[in-house]
């Protein structure tokens, strides 16, 4: 499980978040939605320790991730898989290298457990026989994918995803969003996605926090988003024909 | 107050590449990893600069050699001292100075550029995310390949100076074989060669790190990483301007 508490940020004169608190439950598929600009990334980057909070504090399992040492900071991260936006695969490794980077730098598996544990997860994520081929040479959704299999290499704790949809087409969208839901429910893991996107919010939402203008304003699941009755959500939620039918409006 | 925020803009600017460059040495990996790093950097950064060196260094000795003999056309000046004066121009300067801003413009812009993509495509965040140090992992092999590297490229381009000096002396018959090699051989002075090769652990040093600071701190899109390379070849010449006269004055 992870806590947020009080999670305050500015650049500058410009405030993006302001005392945000929530928990994130393991086993389920947190998801943070907003529109784009109310600070989504930036609490997701405050988490993972790529942007320091202003205020409050980040708690993995109640070991406070915020105000760690480096050691602990470089423990707790090791227990984090990343999916970032565009993927972030490395562009001079292959498919196969991109996956079993994590193994190579933070363990001493052996030469043939790590090529077991690598072919696990591609084919987890449903791409084998890929392994040679370079990120330049894999579509967009296949590299989402390479980038879920690397995130899932070292048998992570915790898994973020950064607007896995991105650039996809909605089909791929969808099994994009079903192999993080099955992967965060087979591995029993926490799970964080952030995501404008209201097919994953009302597919994969198990609990969702709202973020307006970097504020927390609703929390809840995707059975209950359709009926908040908070105005803000319900202009984010409804803004298409189809959602805007199936409220009956 | 304009030349104050300056600077204050510079101090903040040196400010910031020190506390990059101390960052290089904390949370390291594992002795194998960097070793692996290196080599592979040594293989960019070396190997596939060796033939543009050659090509360069040649066309360079060999026009030295030619103006050289322009200006000296007096029966009071022996001819040997056309390669003589080439050699000194040659080990102290054109070698280490002129290919360092060659090396700026193919390896420094290529480390800022490799960099800055790196960074604008999240691939640096995707390694801290990991728990490593980025810039250490990155930029460590880069700049112990360059040391490594640079030196040795230098010593080939002043082998190359001083042979397309050879053919093209020989060639327009401006010098025969024995004076050329007579001249090379004059009055040497073994100093200068360490003196050179000093030079090129400062300049190897300053391209490869004020490249990679340029490069790792990129933020934006493509246009930035464009700015960040062209940046870094500019800072990387001015850099080696200042250092080869503070050099010079310390050294010689």
């Amino acid at each position: 499980m992870i806590k947020i508490n009080n999670i305050s940020k500015s650049f500058g004169d410009k405030t993006v978040l302001t005392g945000i608190t929530g928990e994130f439950e393991k086993g389920k598929t947190n998801l943070i939605i907003g529109s784009s600009g109310t600070g989504k990334s930036v609490l997701l980057k405050c988490i993972v320790g790529l942007i320091q909070p202003d205020t409050g504090h980040v708690f993995f399992d109640l070991r406070n991730f915020t105000e760690a040492d480096k050691e602990m900071k470089s423990e707790i991260r090791r227990e984090i898989g990343m999916l970032f936006q565009g993927g972030a695969l490395f562009d001079s490794k292959n498919v196969e290298e991109n996956v079993m980077f994590p193994l190579n730098i933070l363990t001493r598996m052996s030469e043939a457990d790590k090529m077991d544990r690598v072919n696990f997860c591609l084919k987890r994520v449903g791409l084998e026989g890929v392994n040679k081929k370079m990120p330049s040479e894999i579509s967009g959704g296949m590299k989402k994918r390479v980038g879920i299999a690397r995130a899932i290499v070292n048998n992570p704790n915790y898994l973020f995803c950064d607007e896995p949809n991105s650039g996809l087409d909605p089909q791929t969208s969808v099994v994009i969003d079903d192999l993080i839901m099955e992967i965060t429910h087979e591995f029993d893991i926490t799970t964080i996605v952030v995501t404008h996107d209201m097919n994953s919010v009302l597919g994969i939402g198990e609990k969702i926090m709202f973020l307006y203008k970097g504020s927390k304003l609703w929390e809840g699941s995707n059975n209950d988003i359709t009926h908040s009755g908070v105005k803000e959500l319900d202009d984010f939620v409804f803004t298409n024909k189809v959602m805007r039918s199936l409220k009956g409006t | 107050m304009g030349n104050i925020a300056f600077e204050l803009y510079c101090m903040k600017g040196f400010g910031r590449y020190v506390i990059f460059l101390s960052s290089l040495v904390v949370r390291r990996e594992t002795f194998k990893t960097y070793y692996n790093l290196t080599l592979e950097e040594c293989v960019q950064i070396g190997l596939k600069s060796i033939l543009l060196f050659m090509l360069v260094s040649t066309f360079m000795g060999a026009v030295t050699t030619l103006q050289t003999g322009a200006n000296l056309v007096s029966p009071f000046v022996p001819r040997f001292i056309i390669s003589n004066v080439v050699r000194e121009m040659t080990i102290l300067e054109l070698a280490p100075t002129i290919m360092a801003v060659i090396y700026a413009g193919k390896v420094g812009s290529s480390m800022a550029g490799g960099l800055g993509t790196m960074r604008i495509t999240e691939q640096i965040d995707a390694l801290e995310v990991m728990g490593i140090n980025s810039a250490s992992y990155l930029v460590l092999p880069k700049i112990v390949a360059s040391i490594l590297m640079y030196p040795l490229l230098v010593i080939v381009a002043a082998v190359c100076a001083l042979f397309g000096g050879y053919l093209v002396g020989v060639l327009t018959g401006l010098l025969t074989p024995t004076e050329y090699v007579y001249g090379i051989r004059y009055g040497f002075n073994p100093y200068f060669i360490t003196f050179a090769l000093i030079k090129t652990f400062v300049f190897a040093f300053l391209i490869s790190t004020i490249s990679s600071f340029k490069g790792y701190y990129t933020h934006g899109g493509a246009l930035e990483v464009g700015i960040a390379s062209t940046q870094a070849v500019t800072t990387s010449i001015i850099a080696i301007l200042l250092a080869d006269y503070f050099l010079a004055y310390l050294l010689i």
